[in-house]
C-alpha cells in the first residue's frame, strides 16, 4: 500500500551534481512549457518545493475533513447530509491523489504523514477555524472552496505533470463544492430572519481567514519568485486574492449579506475592489500553531492514527501470512 | 392493522435501520485507521443514507399524509423509530463497529434478496438497488473480519470480544412479529426463519475463516422493532434532529 521503495530512488537522484548547464537546460524545458515528469531530472530545490507544496495541499485536504465532518451528524436534511458526506469523501480522495503525486517525487506517504503529525509540515491555516453553525458549512464551501479554486485552477497548468493532472480532477470536484456551498448560503438568505442572521455571522467570521488563504503579500512571500520562474505558480498571491475579492463581493451582494470590511469599495478607475488590511498578526499566530483549533485538529488526527495502529498491524500480519502460504 | 398500514410500518423499519446505521457511521468519519478505509467507509455510509431516503419517501407516499423523507427522519420521537438495537450501539473501536456492520449486513443481504421478489413494486425496486450496494459492503466487512481475526494476537482478541458483545443483539433480527408476518403473507415478503439459516451459514463461514469462535446463543436483547431502544439512542436522535427541531418549518 505504501511505496517506501521510492525513497531510495530519490536518494540516488540527489547524488547527481547540479551543473549550470543542467539547470539551464531544465529552465529551458520549463520556458518551453514542457511538462516535467517523475523520471525526468530536476533540480533538488524544484523537487523539494513541490514536495512541500503538494504535501501541504494533501494535509489540508485531510485536516479539512474535520471542520466539515463536524456537521455530518447534524446536517438539517437527508439531502444535505448526503451532499456533505460526498464532499468530505471527495476531500479524502483528493488527499489520496495528492499523496500519490508527492510520492512520485521520492517520498513516502508514511514520511509525509509523520511530518504532519509531528507538526513539521503545515496545512492551510483556514482549517484551524471552527465551524460553529450550519451556515459555516455553506460559508466554507462558498468562500474556502472558492478561494481554493482560485489558487488551484492555475495549478492544472503547473510544470510538474503528475501534480497538474491530479489538480484537473481536484478542481472539477472543488467547483461542485463551491456551488453547493453557495446554494446553502442562498437557501439560508432566502429563509427566516434567524437563518439569514446565521449566514451573516458565518460570512463575518470566515471572510478574513479566507483572504489569508492566499498567503502573505507578494512583498513578503519568500517562495513566490522562484515558484513563478519554475511555473509551479502562475499568479502571485496578491493577484489571486484580488480576483477572489472581486468575484466574491458581488456574490455577497446577491445574497444580501455584508462583507465585514469598512474599507471595501469598488474602484472605478481600476475596475477592482479595494479592501482593508488583513490582520497579519492573526495569520502569523495561526501559522505558528496558535489558531482556535490547531491543537484540536492535530490531536484528532494523531488519535485516529494511534487508534488505527492495531488495525493496520493486523492487516499487515494477515497479508504476510497469506504471502507465506502462497509461497509455500 | 391493515395490510397497507403493515407495509408502511415495515418500510419505515427498513428506513430507520439504514438511517441509524449511517448516523453511527458518520461519527467516525475522519477517524478511520487508513485513508483508503476512509473512502470506503464514506461510500458505504452514503449508500445507507441513499437507501433511507428512498425508503422514507416510499413510506411517506404509502402513508398518504404528506410526510416527506425529512419529516420522517427528523420529526419523529425516539420511541417512533423501529430500527434494530444492534445498529444504534455506540461505535466503540474499529473492531466493534466492524462486527456491528458484518452481523447486520449478513442479515440485510438476504433480507433484501428476498424483498426483490416481494409483490410490492416500490419496495422490490428499492431492494434491487440496495442489494447491489450491500453485496459489496458485505464483501468488505467479511474481509476485515478475516484480517482482524487472523491478523495479530491483539486483533484476534479484540474482534472476538466485539463479536461476543454484539451477539446478544442478533436475535431480534429473526423474531417475526405481526408486521413481518403481514408482509410475508400479503406481499410475498421474507420468511425470517429461512433468512436466519442463510445468515447463520454465512456468519459461520467467515467466523471460521477468521479463526474466531461463534458465541453461544444465550440471552438476546429485543425491543428496537417495537420502539424500545437503548439509552444511547436518545442522544443519537437529539443530535441528528436538533436543527430541524430548533427552527420548525424552516427550509434548509
Amino acid at each position: 500500500m505504501y511505496t517506501q521503495g521510492l525513497d531510495q530512488a530519490g536518494k540516488e537522484q540527489r547524488e547527481v551534481a547540479e551543473t549550470a548547464d543542467m539547470l539551464a537546460a531544465f529552465q529551458a524545458r520549463i520556458d518551453a512549457e514542457e511538462k516535467i515528469e517523475a523520471k525526468d531530472w530536476m533540480p533538488e530545490a524544484y523537487r523539494r518545493t513541490l514536495i512541500r507544496q503538494i504535501s501541504q495541499h494533501a494535509h489540508s485536504e485531510i485536516i479539512g475533513m474535520q471542520p466539515e465532518g463536524n456537521w455530518l451528524t447534524r446536517a438539517p436534511s437527508l439531502k444535505r447530509k448526503a451532499i456533505l458526506l460526498a464532499k468530505v469523501q471527495d476531500e479524502a480522495g483528493h488527499g489520496l491523489y495528492l499523496y500519490s503525486a508527492a510520492e512520485t517525487l521520492g517520498v513516502s506517504r508514511d514520511q509525509l504523514v509523520g511530518d504532519l503529525l509531528s507538526g513539521k509540515a503545515k496545512y492551510s491555516s483556514i482549517f484551524n477555524y471552527p465551524t460553529l453553525s450550519w451556515a459555516d458549512i455553506g460559508a466554507v464551501g462558498w468562500l474556502v472552496d472558492g478561494a481554493a479554486i482560485m489558487n488551484q485552477i492555475p495549478l492544472c497548468r503547473c510544470s510538474y505533470g503528475p501534480y497538474a493532472r491530479a489538480m484537473v480532477r481536484v478542481c472539477k470536484e472543488e467547483s461542485f463544492h463551491q456551488r453547493q456551498g453557495f446554494e446553502i448560503m442562498l437557501t439560508l438568505c432566502r429563509g427566516t430572519d434567524e437563518q439569514k442572521a446565521m449566514a451573516q455571522d458565518a460570512l463575518s467570521r470566515w471572510w478574513w481567514p479566507s483572504l489569508m488563504m492566499f498567503g502573505p503579500n507578494d512583498s513578503e512571500s519568500k517562495h513566490s519568485a522562484q515558484s513563478m520562474a519554475w511555473k509551479i505558480k502562475r499568479f502571485t498571491n496578491d493577484e489571486l486574492r484580488q480576483k477572489f475579492v472581486d468575484v466574491t463581493v458581488q456574490q455577497a451582494e446577491y445574497l444580501g449579506i455584508s462583507v465585514p470590511d469598512k474599507d471595501l469599495r469598488f474602484d472605478e478607475s481600476s475596475g477592482h475592489h479595494t479592501f482593508g488590511e488583513i490582520d497579519w498578526q492573526e495569520f502569523m499566530d495561526v501559522i505558528a500553531g496558535n489558531g482556535p483549533c490547531n491543537k484540536q485538529r492535530l490531536e484528532k488526527r494523531q488519535a485516529a492514527h494511534d487508534d488505527g495502529a492495531w488495525v493496520r498491524e493486523a492487516a499487515q500480519a494477515y497479508a504476510s501470512k497469506q504471502a507465506a502460504l502462497a509461497a509455500a | 392493522m391493515t395490510s397497507d398500514e403493515a407495509l408502511v410500518a415495515y418500510t419505515l423499519r427498513l428506513a430507520d435501520n439504514a438511517l441509524v446505521l449511517s448516523q453511527r457511521m458518520l461519527e467516525t468519519v475522519a477517524a478511520e485507521p487508513e485513508l483508503e478505509e476512509e473512502l470506503a467507509h464514506a461510500n458505504f455510509a452514503l449508500d445507507f443514507i441513499g437507501q433511507a431516503r428512498m425508503l422514507y419517501t416510499q413510506a411517506g407516499e404509502l402513508e398518504g399524509q404528506g410526510r416527506s423523507e425529512d419529516d420522517l427522519a427528523f420529526m419523529r420521537d425516539e420511541n417512533e423509530f423501529r430500527n434494530l438495537l444492534l445498529l444504534e450501539q455506540p461505535n466503540g473501536h474499529f473492531g466493534d463497529a466492524l462486527v456491528r456492520q458484518f452481523l447486520f449486513e449478513a442479515f440485510y443481504l438476504h433480507l433484501l434478496e428476498a424483498l426483490t421478489r416481494c409483490t410490492d413494486e416500490g419496495l422490490s425496486a428499492i431492494a434491487v438497488r440496495a442489494l447491489k450496494e450491500v453485496q459489496y459492503h458485505f464483501r468488505h466487512s467479511s474481509q476485515w473480519m478475516i484480517r482482524l481475526g487472523d491478523g495479530t494476537e491483539l486483533s484476534h482478541a479484540r474482534v472476538q470480544a466485539s463479536l461476543n458483545n454484539a451477539w446478544r443483539y442478533t436475535g431480534e433480527m429473526f423474531v417475526a412479529d405481526e408486521i413481518d408476518l403481514a408482509i410475508q403473507e400479503n406481499h410475498g415478503g421474507p420468511d425470517l426463519a429461512s433468512i436466519q439459516k442463510l445468515w447463520r451459514r454465512d456468519v459461520e463461514k467467515t467466523v471460521a475463516e477468521a479463526t474466531l469462535t461463534l458465541p453461544d446463543d444465550e440471552w438476546m436483547a429485543s425491543g428496537g422493532k417495537q420502539g424500545q431502544h437503548s439509552e444511547h439512542f436518545g442522544f443519537l436522535i437529539a443530535e441528528m434532529q436538533y436543527l430541524q427541531r430548533s427552527f420548525p418549518g424552516a427550509t434548509w
